[in-house]
Order: C-alpha cells, then structure tokens, then sequence
C-alpha cells in the first residue's frame, strides 16, 4: 500500500461515516463487557433496524470511566449513557434527533476536562477489529509518511526530541535506547514489545491492545525501521485471552492491506510481527526474564550487562519497549516531536495513562499529563472517594511500587517526584485506598506476592522475600516486637541491594513506603495487639515471656 | 539434523493433531515450548506426564527443562480440572475491596483450598494474579466469564446453581 492509497481509503472511510446521521458507539472493553454490553448492542442493533434511522452502532474499546459503564455515547451530540440495559435500546434509538434521555445520561465533563488523550485517542472511536476504523483517524499514516520522507536516523532524532521516556517503568529515555540499538553491530536485530503487564491493579496495556491493536503495531513497525530489524514479537500474557485474539485478528488484517510484510509501501523496508504468549510469571516483566521465557525457558532473568541492546533475543541486538510506550510513537511522528515535548512536566513530557481503582467513584482509565497532581487525578478526575470515608493513601507502581499518604498529594506526577516520595512510576496502576485499608496488611499482600513470583534464581530475593513475608505475618497478626521492625528495615536494605534484578531491588518498596509514612499504625499492631482499620485478626492473647 | 523425525501421536484423540500443528508451524523449534504447551493446554485442559514427555521429545528439549517449564509457569495446570471452574481474582484492587472473604467463603462452601478441585471432580477453586478488570473489582471468574463487584452472596448462589445442574 503506497501513501496515496491510504489516505485514500481514509478519506473513503470518513466518507461512508460521515453518511450516517448519527453513530452509537458502545463500550465493549472487559467492564463493560462484563455486564451485558454485548445485548445492550445487539438491542440497538434491532432498535435501529426497526426505527429506519440512518444510524451506524459501532462497539469500540474502553471509553474510560468504567464503574459508570455499560456505557453508550451518541456522536456527534457527545450524549454519554450509564448503567445502560438492553432494554434502555429502543428509548436511545427513539431520542436520536430530539431531547435525550435525561434519566439515562452522565455528566462527567469534570472527569474528561482534565485528560489529555494521546495513547487513549481512538478509545471509544474505533471498532478495535476494523483495520479501516484506524486508517479513517490517521492510523499507519506515521509509518508510511515516514518510509517516504524519513531516514531511521531522522526518526531516532524525533523520538529523542519529542523526550519520551519508558512506560513500563523505569522511565529510560526511549529515543536514547533506540539509538543504542541502531548503533550496536549485526544485521539480525529484534523489536519486542513487552505486554506482559503483571502487576496486578494495572490494566492500560490490556485495554489499548485490545481497543487499538493497531496502534501497538504501527509503533513496533516504525522501530523496527529506525533500529534496522525486520521481525518483531509482542509479548503478551495469557491471562488476556482477547488482547490476543484482536491481535491476531489486527496482524492479519496488516498483512492483508500491505503495511505488514515485504516491501512495505514499494520500499526495501520488510517487517512482521509474532505473538508470544506470557504463561503467569510476573517475573517475565524484566526484560531478561522475558527474552528467555520468548526462547521458550523458564523466566530467569540474567545480570547485565550485557544489555539487551547488544545482545538480546538469540544473541542478537534487541529492543524491547512496553506496550504504551509503542502507542505514543505514532503520533509523535506524525505531529513531531516538540509538540510531545510540550506536554508535561520538565523531565518528563507527555501524558500518562492510569488505572485508577480502588476506593474512588470513578474507577476506570485515565491519560493525564505529566506534572497534574495526585490530587486533581484523584479529586476531580476521579471524583473523589465515596461513601463518605477519608481518604488515605495512593498506592503506584505495584509491587514495585510505594503507598503515598493523603497529605503528599499535592505533588505532580512525574518519574522523579514518585521516586523520591518513595514509589515509582511504574506502568501505572494508581489504587486508591480509604480508612478501611490496614497498610500493614497491604505491605504483607505485597510481600506475598513477590515471595510467590521471586524466580528463585538470586538468593536475596528467594530469601528475603520469605524473611519479611513472616515478619510482616507476625506483625499483622499481633506478635511483632519493635525489634522485628527494625529487622525488617534491614532486611529491605540488604534485599534492594543484593537482587539481581528489579522484581528484588524493589520488592522491599511497599514495606519501606509504608514504614515511612504509617509507622504508626505498625507499632499500634505491635504494642497495642490492634489493627486501627479492623482488617487483621490481631490475637489479643498477650504471649508469655519466660 | 534433517533426517529428524518427529515421535507418532500418543493416540488417535484428534486434539494431538492440534498440537502437532503447533509444532509444524514452528518448524519443531525448542523455543516453541512454550507455545505448545499451551497448545496442549487449550486443547486437553492440563498437562499430564504423557504429554509433556510427547511434547519434550517432539521439540527435542530435555525432559528436565520441558517438566521446569511446566512447573515455573503459573498458568499450567497439573491436575485435570473440575468440570465447573470458579477463579477469584487476588489482583490489588481486588484485595482491597475484599478478595480474601470471597476466597474464604468459596473455600469454606467447597471443602478445598484454592488450585484444588472437589473430590467429586465437580468445582475447582483458582486464584487469579490479576485479570484486568479492575476496575469492577473485586471480580471472579465463573467458568472464564468475568462477573465484576462480586459479592459472597452472588458468588454462592452460583455455586448452587451449579451443583443442582
């Protein structure tokens, strides 16, 4: 497919939506599916039949605030539904060209006002299964504007310029690694994407593979011209059963039209994607573990360097990003790289996607810029939190991650003021908790699971994970001595030091965090056999001391 | 090399030759473990000793490394499952909004711990890493559909309804 063919086919499918008078698109991400969103269409499918409307119904990704869904907008009006049921169809189809349904519609200008959509674009625009859905918003438009007009080099330079960092957590300068892969020597190079996403409360990568697969594919493919390989491989869990059929389904599709495969756009340039499936190690989330587990080992990762970049998958030079970071690449080169540069903060630009979750009314994805604080994510964009309960803490970055107190939350969102707060970016899991949540037993849940998923390879982290997931027990269960706490501070030190890789060097986070800013509510377990929120079963029976 | 042979098909049970095509699209390669094993997952439900020493020898790859692959990723299954499956997430959100009570009541209701199956072979009892839903949590999965802002109530009234089927 040339570039003249794909805008094109653009203008031709602008051109047949813009035929009908009005579009319903229905929310059919995961949430939404869950309760019924697929009647609910079938239901405005027959409701539009039966009414002769000029309506097109279209089901699309996730539109966001999901403890609303099932969710209906109505274009181009912007008429947002809630909490819709099949048999709200026919009353939607019968309002299109007069008043709409009051009692059915939300108002959450408040929770849109502050976002910034660039990742999160065509959630809710597109038909994640139709290739041509993606092509009439601009899709592939990067990747062949850039074949035509762009040297990998040139493109490097636009990365680098626009000042993108890593999504999946570590927040490396993109723009630097992709250079370092370019420069590093072999003709045989790789371009992986990372979707393994396992920590658990994060579900960004999910709902963008899933409601624009094309994005991801689109961003691999431009890598891999401006890093010379010609294969890539998406790496995703098996616990997202249809992240990986829609990306099958969008591969072949790719294939299909010409912008995937040999000669892409009747230039030298060749490259296809392959999927691999995760099989629940959250450990493949380092990009070592999951290089071996591709290669199909178990996933112990293995010190570096070297780094991936000069020998990776096989040997061969690799560059691995996650799935975001991928998504922001097409608009990049397509709007340039000083307009990214000018969003966000000052060492990291862009926006931001998050799963906000947890206690909070609007629980759902968000894309904010970097730099907006805690607060208004958690105030206006996601309403606050309900049930008239006080807010207490924002846990990010998961079992990497830290437990931010309420009175912190006036700090904007960037990769170096999570990290001195003691927490990290991470992928971008943002779990709200209220009164109701003890953080000794969130520490131990933690610590739990990364005793479970710790490889066993290093012993630091097979041990000491144990170690402090039986002094956390013993604290939440009412026998802690003071003592214990401090073998617990030490513990985290020697654990972040001595890990071979990330999954160890953070694990102590949550408990360290915590340590930091609820040690109270720890001793309170600890001297006074009480747990302030009423979660852990203290045992009141005083232990005798001989 | 080239002469190499795959072994014949454990049995005439049509679901091996699924495998074998997984297999044959990968050329036999040993990094396609993985995937076959997830081949053989989808297709039979679990791995069994057979199968993965039918697996093992068709890719070539020792024994020992088939069966550590098996056994380091959580999402293979050992054991057959029960013929009604329920999977409470234990994902952090889920956590917080009460995951452990609906974990407590389905292994009080059922008699097992979680990742056994009742000895009638009727129900297994799974716990989830995390499903990405979020945020309906906490959620569960009954027989793979996902039912999001789960209550012990809800989810007992389906393990009724399973049990007079």
């Amino acid at each position: 497919m040339t570039i003249e063919e794909l805008e094109q086919l653009a203008i031709s499918v602008r051109r047949d939506n813009a035929k009908f008078d009005y579009q319903v698109n229905v929310c059919m991400d995961l949430a939404c599916a869950s309760q019924g969103a697929g009647a609910i269409k079938e239901a405005l499918d027959q409701a539009v039949a039966a009414s002769g409307k000029n309506v097109l119904v279209r089901r699309t990704g996730c539109m966001g605030p999901c403890s609303h869904g099932p969710l209906v907008r109505v274009d181009p009006e912007k008429t947002l539904y809630r909490k819709l049921k099949s048999e709200h169809a026919e009353k939607i189809v019968g309002a299109l060209g007069s008043k709409p349904v009051s009692e059915l519609q939300c108002d959450l200008s408040e929770h849109f006002e502050g976002q910034v959509r660039v990742v999160l674009e065509n959630a809710g625009y597109i038909d994640p299964s139709k290739i041509e859905d993606y092509i009439g918003r601009d899709g592939y438009k990067a990747l062949l504007s850039m074949l035509t007009e762009m040297t990998p080099n040139g493109v490097i330079h636009r990365i680098t310029e626009s000042g993108l960092r890593g999504r999946g957590g570590g927040g490396y300068p993109t723009g630097l690694k992709w250079g370092t892969v370019a420069k590093a020597a072999g003709d045989t190079k790789f371009v992986v994407c990372n979707g393994d996403e396992g920590d658990p409360g994060a579900f960004m990568d999910r709902s963008v593979m899933e409601g624009d697969p094309h994005r991801v594919i689109e961003g691999m493919a431009i890598a891999g011209y401006a890093i010379g390989a010609s294969k890539g491989y998406i790496y995703v869990r098996a616990e997202y059963p249809l992240a990986v059929s829609r990306l099958t389904a969008a591969l072949r599709d790719a294939r299909r039209v010409g912008l995937l495969g040999m000669n892409i756009c009747n230039t030298t340039f060749n490259f296809d994607v392959e999927i691999r499936l995760g099989a629940g190690a959250f450990v493949c989330g380092e990009e070592t573990a999951l290089l071996a587990s591709i290669e199909g080992r178990r996933g112990n990762p293995r010190t570096r360097p070297p780094y991936p970049a000069s020998s990776g998958l096989w040997g061969k030079p690799t560059l691995i990003n996650n799935v975001e970071t991928y998504a922001n690449i097409a608009p990049i080169i397509r709007n340039g790289g000083k307009w990214f540069h000018n969003m966000g903060s000052e060492r990291s630009k862009g926006t931001k996607v998050f799963a906000l979750t947890g206690k909070i009314a609007n629980t759902g994805l968000v894309e904010v810029p970097m730099g907006i604080s805690l607060k208004d994510i958690i105030e206006k964009i996601g309403g606050g939190v309900p049930g008239g309960h006080k807010l207490k803490a924002v846990q990010t970055g998961g079992p990497s991650g830290g437990c931010i107190p309420a009175n912190m939350l006036d700090v904007g969102v960037s990769y170096d003021a999570l990290l001195k707060m003691g927490s990290i970016m991470g992928s971008g899991g943002m779990i709200v908790m209220d009164d109701t949540s003890c953080m000794v037993n969130v520490a131990r849940f933690f610590m739990e699971f990364c005793m479970t998923e710790s490889c066993g390879k290093c012993v630091p982290c097979r041990a000491g994970t144990a170690q402090m997931h039986t002094l956390l027990t013993r604290i939440a269960e009412g026998h802690g001595s003071m003592e214990d706490l401090e073998l617990l501070e030490d513990l985290c030190a020697t654990v972040k030091e001595a890990s071979l890789c990330g999954l160890g060097q953070t694990a102590p986070n949550p408990v360290l965090s915590t340590l930091k800013y609820f040690r109270a509510e720890y001793e309170e377990h600890i001297v006074h056999k009480r747990c302030p929120a009423g979660i852990c079963k203290v045992s009141h029976v005083e232990e005798v001391t001989a | 090399m080239a002469s190499f042979i795959p072994p014949a098909l454990p049995s005439d049970d049509k679901r091996w030759k699924i495998v074998h095509a997984t297999m044959r699209k990968n050329g036999f390669a040993r990094h396609a473990l993985i995937e076959t094993l997830h081949t053989v997952q989808s297709s039979f439900g679990y791995l069994d000793e057979d199968a993965i020493r039918f697996v093992a020898r068709s890719l070539r790859v020792p024994l020992s490394q088939a069966y550590g692959v098996v056994t380091f990723y959580h999402y293979f299954n050992l054991k057959p499952p029960g013929r009604h499956t329920v999977t409470v997430c234990a994902g952090t959100t889920c956590f917080i909004k009460g995951a452990d009570k609906l974990i407590a009541t389905a292994q009080k209701r059922l008699g097992i711990e979680t990742g056994h199956t009742t000895p009638d072979g009727e129900v297994s009892l799974m716990v989830a890493r995390c499903v990405g839903a979020c945020s309906r949590a906490p959620v569960t999965l009954m027989d793979g559909e996902v039912q999001g802002e789960m209550t012990s109530e809800q989810m007992l009234a389906q393990l009724e309804r399973w049990t007079v089927e």
